[in-house]
């Protein structure tokens, strides 16, 4: 199956997406996923993710065709939010499905590392009504150094 | 020549909008950019976009090496500050 990669500018139901999504892979032995939301607490009202059309979206396309070149899966998923998001709200899925679980695993956390630390998304907070952008953290580059 | 310039992240709060046309008589380079931004927008811009952090895409193509910019006329150069994504 080929790699399906989207970048949405709405909310989005990660259980529907991820049934459509193994429903097109019977012969896959495993399933992973990876759900990232926005974490209720610490103040924040709000969370607002930017792209940039030309690089956001390509870019997200090669890491696709990156993840598939080194591991063996037999689909991939890549779902990004962009635009402001509340408390709880999904922000990024990914799947793989493979043959054999550890594939999966790798896969999947591959590019969640490489989404969080290479992909042309910023982020900002609304905190007491105040919008904050946030600043790369050391562990995301910690977190990417880690695949060589 | 007629460009657009396109700020991303923060850059865009130091800037004061998202993107901002540039009218100028010629192609610019990579240091009559950063002069352009100088004059027409706070010091800290310019300063922070000639830092090693931020990166440039010119139509949609990111540098390998923004001092070998040429702005030519219906470019879009975009500034690139650290991401921070998922």
């Amino acid at each position: 199956m080929d790699s399906q990669v989207r970048l949405l500018t709405a909310p989005f139901d990660p259980a529907a997406l991820l049934a459509a999504f193994t429903a097109g892979l019977p012969h896959a032995g495993g399933v992973v996923s990876f759900l990232g939301q926005v974490r209720a607490g610490e103040g924040v009202e709000a969370l607002e993710l930017r792209h940039y059309e030309p690089l956001t979206l390509p870019a997200m396309r090669d890491l696709a065709v990156r993840v598939r070149g080194r591991w063996d899966i037999d689909g991939l998923l890549i779902v990004h939010r962009s635009g402001e998001m509340g408390p709880a709200e999904p922000i990024v899925l990914v799947a793989a499905a493979a043959r054999h679980r550890r594939d999966a695993f790798a896969a999947v956390d591959f590019a969640m590392d490489h989404l969080k630390s290479e992909s042309w998304f910023w982020k900002r907070e609304k905190r007491g009504g105040i919008w904050h952008w946030i600043e790369p953290r050391e562990q995301d580059f910690e977190d990417i150094a880690r695949w060589g | 020549m007629q460009a657009r310039l396109v700020f991303l992240g923060r850059l865009e709060d130091l800037a004061g909008c998202a993107d901002h046309d540039l009218a100028a008589s010629a192609p610019l380079d990579w240091y009559d950019v950063l002069g352009w931004l100088g004059d027409h927008f706070v010091p800290e811009l310019a300063d922070t976009v000639a830092g090693d952090k931020v990166r440039v895409a010119v139509n949609g193509a990111l540098l390998g090496d923004k001092h070998a910019l040429v702005l030519a006329d219906g470019d879009e150069l975009a500034f690139l500050p650290p991401v921070s994504g998922g």
